[in-house]
């Protein structure tokens, strides 16, 4: 090979293998990231079930209620609207009702119910996940001072 | 008054960055020899300031001074001394504190152990550093003061955050830093570089032991991090694609692809310009790590409590490094001679092949990590990318990369043998393969990739014990003198070996686990037992207990393997009084290199309590195979050729002239 059919080689290869990341990388967008939701967005957003989404909020006050153990449900609320949520597993330490949490899961097709198969109340009991905290005040709940401070 | 002083010091190591920032430079392009020396011992002088700020901190620490903020926040007299002394890097301003101590501290070692270094390069190397330098004290003056005082001052702390109250906080920080801005040196040399217009392949061989220096401590960091949230956390995840996590891995996956280039570059003066841009780049992935991480446009437990400026400031140092290094590099990169050519097929085709891969994988974490920052800003979604996206990506990308591997210490320089190369490999694919399958069948099956990946993991291992085993002449020679002739082998194909093998440890860990891992669900009243992993985990009951800062209610199991009791976890649950946070403390037991995990959920009824049990099988080998590449990394460094002050000149004389000529 001569020196310029050397660089070529090494050049094409290159942009070859770029390529297929590129493309890679486009479809794993279109597949495998969760859009972010709150109760209220549901009602206007048409998600269809078996779609992987995140769901956040508060934990609606009184609504936690435990199944044959394992199971929980609970009520996931931004005050405009609610999603109940069911949830299999151990719940993370910070999870409180009156808290912000976000789960992720998916709808089942004919039922309202979100089956969430992570919760995350985040490491630390000083605030809330930003997310959560962003779409509430745009939608001007009050959120009581310390919780929210970012 | 100690505290003020630690406060002025700090001033004064921003006076000194100050000097050392400006006057070196003059002196290079005068050619004035004061001027360069002045370099050395303002960067020993800036250390020793830094050095004696944090340890006035480390001070007021330890005796509990709650009249400074800093403390106040983030520390408790009841706290054990250990967490006392790790609080100081466990919040927003001391971590910044020990990030810049880390950063004079590679200045000092640069002035003391480069005394053969050209005295240009070296003065303009030690310029660069201040900079940065003076960016961070400023960052570090101006927004986040950990000497700020508090009048009238509380009489008790408010405590650190739980998760942080362990021993990885005393270790995973500072190794983690000594990685990251030990790239610093690197992206220094790389702008020195190209400042003078000139780089050879003497430049490279200055270079490639800061950066394994920095890879070998970033390794470490990062492993000592996952191992840590693993524990601490409760979920019994090891890797959570968490932007946090990315922010270190980045400048690795760089900083790897930074070390293969600068091999190229020392031994064939091919690769020059893509070596500097590497290290501009890896560089500036540790900047935007501590961006992402500092900054709180991440929320997770490293961001600490945040304020915008903090945010703004450090972007602003962030466009002006990575922009001013970019543009320098677009001026000055033509400057540089192109260096010599290849054939595809050959050491160094490998050696492009690896940082094409690794510089293309760096990308698409990027993206994945980037894209939801950018999609929330330009439109308002919010998204999240997580472990799906990384593992189609990623994980496709490297898996190439993981097959060829081997081949790259056994093809020859300038022209190789692929189909050689492939026939040596040959028994490492057999054995890999047989071994995938023998773990295939004793585990009763399973996905049928685990077999492919554990053989993949093996044929890692026994691939690069085949390149020591060809060059010393197993087989071919009489045992004796094989014997001496791989004890004669340079230390950096020890390194090599042993990093390589790393990789194979760990791929054969996470593959183990992704594949075989059960996960257990139940609720559990005493006396129940339930089975994992080949073990019966019986419930004995909870007990309540308290350490000095945190009571606890912790469940007891005993675990039986077929009927005999061979080992008990203790699982606990703990809450924090300062914080009034609760944590998880897992109950781990180690079965050779797998685990048995359980992590306590909350009490249901009478006595009963929700219980999560991992079946972890080789999980051990995820961390067991970065301490390969540790010491992989300081066997190398270890090497003679590479030792930071050891003369190589007289050896190849040729190396000075080519750079000289231009």
């Amino acid at each position: 090979m001569t020196r310029k059919q050397k660089r070529l080689a090494i050049i094409g290869g290159g942009v070859g293998f770029l390529t297929l990341a590129v493309l890679l990388v486009m479809f794993a967008f279109s597949q495998a990231i969760a859009y972010f939701y709150v109760p209220s967005d549901l009602a206007k957003a048409d998600v269809p079930p078996g779609t992987r989404i995140r769901l956040g909020g508060l934990v609606e006050a009184g609504s936690v209620k435990r199944g044959d153990g394992k199971t929980v449900t609970f009520t996931v609320t931004d005050t405009l609207g609610q999603v109940p949520v069911t949830y299999t597993g151990i719940l993370p330490d910070l999870f409180r009702e009156g808290q912000g949490v976000v789960t992720e899961g998916t709808f089942v097709a004919g039922n309202s119910v979100f089956v969430a198969d992570s919760v995350l109340a985040k490491h630390d009991e000083t605030y809330m996940p930003k997310d959560v905290a962003d779409r509430l005040k745009a939608q001007g709940v009050e959120l009581s001072g310390k919780e929210t401070v970012r | 008054m100690i505290i003020e002083l630690g406060h002025y010091a700090l001033v004064l190591a921003l006076a000194t960055a100050f000097v050392q920032a400006a006057l070196p430079i003059l002196g290079a392009r005068l050619n004035d020899r004061a001027l360069m020396e002045l370099a050395s011992s303002a960067a020993v002088a800036c250390f020793l300031l830094v050095a004696f700020s944090f340890a006035v901190l480390t001070f007021a620490y330890v005796t509990s001074d709650f009249s400074v903020r800093n403390v106040w926040e983030n520390s408790h007299s009841l706290k054990p001394l250990i967490y006392k002394i790790s609080g100081v890097w466990g919040n927003h301003e001391g971590s910044m504190l020990l990030w810049l101590l880390i950063l004079v501290f590679f200045s000092a070692l640069v002035a003391t152990f480069g005394r053969n270094l050209p005295e240009t390069l070296k003065a303009n190397v030690l310029a660069v550093q201040a900079w940065i330098a003076v960016a961070f004290t400023l960052f570090i003056l101006l927004t986040s003061n950990p000497f700020a005082r508090l009048i009238p001052a509380p009489g008790e702390g408010k405590d650190l955050n739980p998760i942080l109250q362990d021993v990885g906080l005393a270790i995973h920080p500072p190794l983690l830093y000594l990685g990251y801005v030990g790239f610093s040196v690197c992206f220094s040399f790389a702008i020195a570089a190209l400042i003078e217009g000139r780089i050879d392949a003497a430049w490279a061989r200055w270079v490639r032991p800061w950066t394994l220096a920095a890879w070998t401590f970033l390794t470490a960091g990062i492993s000592m991090g996952s191992y840590w949230a693993y524990y601490e956390l409760g979920w019994g995840g090891w890797w959570f694609w968490d932007p946090v996590e990315n922010a270190s891995f980045m400048p690795w996956l760089a900083g790897t692809a930074l070390l293969h280039s600068a091999l190229v570059m020392e031994k064939r003066e091919a690769l020059k310009i893509w070596t500097v841009l590497l290290a501009i780049m890896t560089f500036s992935l540790s900047l935007l790590g501590t961006f992402l991480v500092r900054s709180g446009v991440l929320t997770s437990v490293h961001a600490f409590a945040t304020d915008p400026t903090r945010g703004i400031f450090i972007l602003a140092i962030l466009v002006f490094f990575i922009g001013g290094a970019f543009s320098l590099f677009a001026f000055r990169a033509s400057r540089l001679k192109a260096g010599g050519i290849f054939a595809p097929i050959s050491k160094e085709g490998a050696l492009v092949f690896n940082n094409l891969i690794l510089t293309t994988a760096t990308a698409t974490v990027l993206t994945g990590t980037l894209y939801p920052l950018v999609l929330e800003a330009l439109t308002g979604d919010k998204i999240s990318v997580g472990p799906p996206f990384f593992n189609m990506t990623f994980g496709l990308l490297m898996l190439p990369l993981l097959f060829a591997v081997p081949f790259g210490p056994l093809l020859a320089w300038k022209r190789g043998d692929l189909m050689g190369v492939a026939q040596r490999l040959f028994a490492a694919v057999a054995i890999g393969l047989v071994v995938g399958c023998i773990y295939y069948y004793a585990m009763n099956g399973g996905p049928i990739l685990a077999l492919f990946g554990i053989a993949l993991g093996v044929y890692l291992i026994v691939g690069s014990l085949t390149d020591l085993a060809l060059r010393s002449g197993l087989g071919k020679v009489t045992g004796n003198v094989a014997w001496r002739r791989f004890s004669g082998l340079p230390r950096s194909a020890f390194g090599t070996a042993l990093a390589h093998i790393g990789l194979g440890v760990t791929l054969i860990g996470i593959v183990a686990v992704t594949a075989f891992e059960t996960e257990t669900v139940v609720e559990m009243k005493p006396g129940m037992t339930v089975d994992a992993g080949g073990y019966t985990l019986r419930f004995d009951g909870m007990r309540n207990g308290s350490g000095p800062n945190y009571s606890e209610e912790s469940g007891h199991f005993t675990i039986t393997s077929g009927g005999v009791v061979v080992a008990d976890i203790w699982s606990s649950k703990r809450l924090y009084q300062a914080r009034r946070m609760p944590t998880t403390e897992a109950g781990i037991r180690t079965f050779g290199l797998s685990q048995l995990y359980v992590s306590l959920g909350d009490q249901i009824s009478e006595g009963g309590i929700v219980v999560r049990i991992w079946w972890k099988p080789m999980i051990l080998c995820i961390w067991g195979g970065t301490l390969f590449m540790m010491a992989g990394g300081f066997v190398s460094l270890s090497d003679r050729r590479l030792r930071v002050g050891a003369p190589t000149r007289a050896k190849r004389p040729k190396t000075i002239p080519v750079g000289a000529a231009e």
